[in-house]
């Protein structure tokens, strides 16, 4: 098992053909991921070539993702559009009934990520809608839907849930010895579909996840409330990091939700929360990885 | 970004928000102007994005274009909490009957928007929360639905708004709810909101909070910014769309994505701890691709930092792989050299990831050869932290 994404899942590419989509395929299908095709309206009925990348990967370019869907099976989309298109990409997956929705896009403005996070929950939130602003889902030796790179690390009993990209793949290539079950990039926008705690729910129930790393950074107090849940539903041992210690109040530190105000989003109170729930914080990356090392020998 | 109260008034005004007749001057002699075109008393205040400009000094009654003009030269480049003032706002002066208070933002915990409102307005709202929290209405909207006036009577009702200004208030949360739309702001602010002794209500004092990632559809919203205040490396730095914030320490940064840059602050700030206390000079993140140009922009930028004393990159090689960084790193000297800038500060890099080995090949090789010993590699990222505050220490 894994979570959110296996070996059956189907993966589509919305904005297939545009840079960051056609790159990006390219290195999912190098990873193994089944990608079965691509939704461009203005390019539907093309077909591309990836067999470079693996073998018959000859991909549609359907018009919709309904279409898509109902050609190729998927079940799984992988967003690339450009900012200002992001909210119709996704209110069109949603409306297709896609089961999970990746949305790498960077840059989109708040006020369309809170209209598309209230379209999907007002259609019975049954799209599981990751990012935006995120690096993917991974499952190593499985799947792999986003920009994670697959080839840093391997398949195994860690699971990791991380508002930040490279964190995750930091983590990853320092642990890969012991490999993971799966990875989720959750994003660092303010507002995000998938939380840490939607996370956490599905790795305390994956039978194959053995131990739990969740990697936060200031601003908000989604690792607070992490803890909390923590607290009261995960058995599994969770090891935490949380970055951003140095940074002043007011300046955000590249993500769009990384920023102290006023007393609340602070690194330490959030490394303070998790560890009044059990959880073991550590000060750096490689400390972190060391901490879950042990976790693992002692299970 | 956050804008001044002038601006944020300019929004109110754009979009039907009730504002008192005022405008920004720059120096008192416009400041005495402005007070003749009001007539009759005004008020000169700083403009500053700090509170307590009031308990400061910064803001002043005149009776007259003279005592404007007298008032603004005193206000005009006072230091505010670190903020030295380069504007004032002269406008009417309003006798208050009431204060009141209305907000709109985003709430990031319930992933929606939410509406606050009070009658008693004027004071710290954050204070107001903790101490009377029943005198704080907190209403969630719906950012589908949005405000229309049975939901702005919703809003006004559960403040507890009196029936003599209910239907003004009302009027206010609807045109308030458009400037927060229509504009993509994150805040808007009104506090306080005031009525005045003839039965008025007017928005006396404002703050908005704007999305920069909404700067594709909000073309007008770059003169917002405040080009004379930011520092000049900030400036040039944005100038260049790289992600820099210019920060107090001595240790120079560079790395790949905003997690692994935080982080980095945080174990360079760690390991300063050990030598005299050195701290990180910058956050800058050059993003997943790192390519030579934006590896050059940005050693191009910290190593102009008088203030910096050594360099940590550190680089994660995931999307594009160590190798590929190395070459980046050393078509960045290259570059830097033709455009003649001096690169003799101590530079440790640090590369993890794939193709780990040949980037620090590659980047061994350029160290023995052209660089002149100013790089050093190690290969974990606590042990290049340590060194570059040593370094930074030692200088």
């Amino acid at each position: 098992m894994a979570i959110f994404l296996n070996e059956n899942s189907k993966i589509i590419v919305q904005g297939i053909t545009g840079a960051e989509g056609t790159k990006h395929t390219q290195r999912m299908l190098k990873s193994g991921a089944n990608v079965v095709g691509g939704v461009n309206a203005r390019k539907a009925g093309q077909e591309l070539d990836f067999t470079e990348f693996k073998r018959d990967a000859v991909l549609t370019v359907y018009g919709t993702v309904a279409e898509a869907m109902e050609k190729t099976g998927a079940n799984v989309s992988v967003v690339f559009v450009p900012p200002k298109f992001t909210k119709d990409a996704v209110i069109e997956a949603v409306d297709a009934g896609i089961e999970l929705l990746v949305v790498i896009t960077e840059g989109i403005p708040v006020h369309d990520t809170a209209e598309f996070w209230a379209y999907a929950q007002s259609n019975g939130n049954k799209t599981r809608i990751v990012g935006p602003n995120c690096p993917g889902v991974i499952s190593p030796g499985k799947s792999n839907a986003g920009i994670i790179p697959a080839d840093i690390t391997a398949a195994g009993p860690i699971g990791l849930v991380s508002k930040s990209g490279t964190l995750t793949y930091q983590m990853m290539y320092e642990l890969r010895d012991i490999g993971f079950s799966t990875c989720v990039g959750i994003g660092g926008d303010p507002v995000i579909g998938t939380t840490h705690i939607d996370a956490l729910e599905a790795f305390e129930a994956d039978p194959d996840t053995k131990a739990i790393v969740m990697i936060g950074e200031i601003g908000g107090d989604a690792e607070e409330r992490a803890a909390a849940y923590i607290k009261e539903n995960v058995t599994k041992p969770v090891v935490g990091y949380i970055a951003g210690f140095t940074a002043p109040e007011g300046k955000t530190m590249g993500h769009a939700g990384a920023i102290v105000s006023g007393s609340s989003g602070t690194a330490a109170a959030k490394a303070e929360a998790l560890e009044a729930a059990g959880v073991k914080v550590g000060k750096t990356p490689s400390a972190t990885a060391q901490l879950m090392r042990e976790v693992i020998q002692g299970i | 970004m956050d804008l001044m109260e002038y601006q944020a008034k300019d929004l109110f005004a754009k979009h039907g928000v009730p504002v008192l007749p005022g405008s920004v001057a720059e120096t008192s002699e416009q400041a005495r102007r402005t007070a003749e075109e009001i007539g009759g008393q005004v008020v000169v205040k700083a403009q500053v994005k700090t509170g307590g400009r009031g308990k400061a000094g910064g803001v002043k009654l005149a009776e007259n274009p003279a005592e404007s003009e007298e008032k603004a030269e005193a206000i005009l480049g006072m230091d505010i909490k670190g903020h030295t003032v380069h504007r004032v706002l002269v406008t009417q002066a309003s006798d208050i009957a009431e204060e009141y208070y209305v907000s709109y933002l985003l709430d990031r915990a319930n992933r929606t928007f939410l509406a606050m409102a009070s009658v008693e307005g004027g004071v710290e709202i954050e204070q107001l929360a903790v101490e009377r929290p029943e005198a704080l209405a907190k209403i969630p909207v719906d950012p589908l639905a949005g405000v229309d006036a049975a939901k702005a009577a919703e809003i006004a009702d559960a403040a507890g708004f009196g029936a003599d200004v209910r239907d003004q208030v009302i009027d206010v949360l609807q045109t308030l709810w458009t400037v927060f739309t229509s504009e993509d702001a994150t805040l808007v602010e009104v506090n306080p909101l005031v009525k005045t002794p003839d039965g008025k209500i007017v928005a006396l004092d404002g703050k908005v909070s704007l999305d920069e990632n909404a700067e594709f559809r909000q073309e007008d919203h770059a003169a917002f910014e405040d080009k004379a205040a930011a520092d000049p490396l900030e400036a040039r730095a944005k100038e260049k769309n790289l992600n820099y914030v210019k920060l107090d320490g001595e240790v120079g940064i560079i790395g790949n994505g905003a997690g692994l840059v935080m982080s980095t602050l945080d174990v360079v700030a760690y390991a300063g701890e050990d030598f005299g206390g050195v701290k990180p000079a910058n956050f800058l993140d050059i993003g997943g691709g790192a390519s030579a140009e934006v590896m050059a922009n940005g050693l191009e930028i910290i190593l102009s930092d008088p203030a910096v004393k050594s360099v940590f990159v550190n680089v994660f090689g995931g999307i594009t792989a160590c190798d590929a960084v190395a070459n980046g790193i050393v078509h960045a000297f290259d570059l830097l050299e033709k455009r003649g800038d001096d690169v003799s500060k101590p530079l440790v890099v640090r590369l993890d990831g794939n193709n780990a080995d040949e980037g620090r090949r590659i980047l061994s090789e350029f160290a023995a050869s052209a660089a002149d010993g100013v790089i050093e590699q190690v290969d974990t990222m606590d042990g290049a932290a340590r060194r570059a505050a040593e370094l930074a220490a030692a200088k």
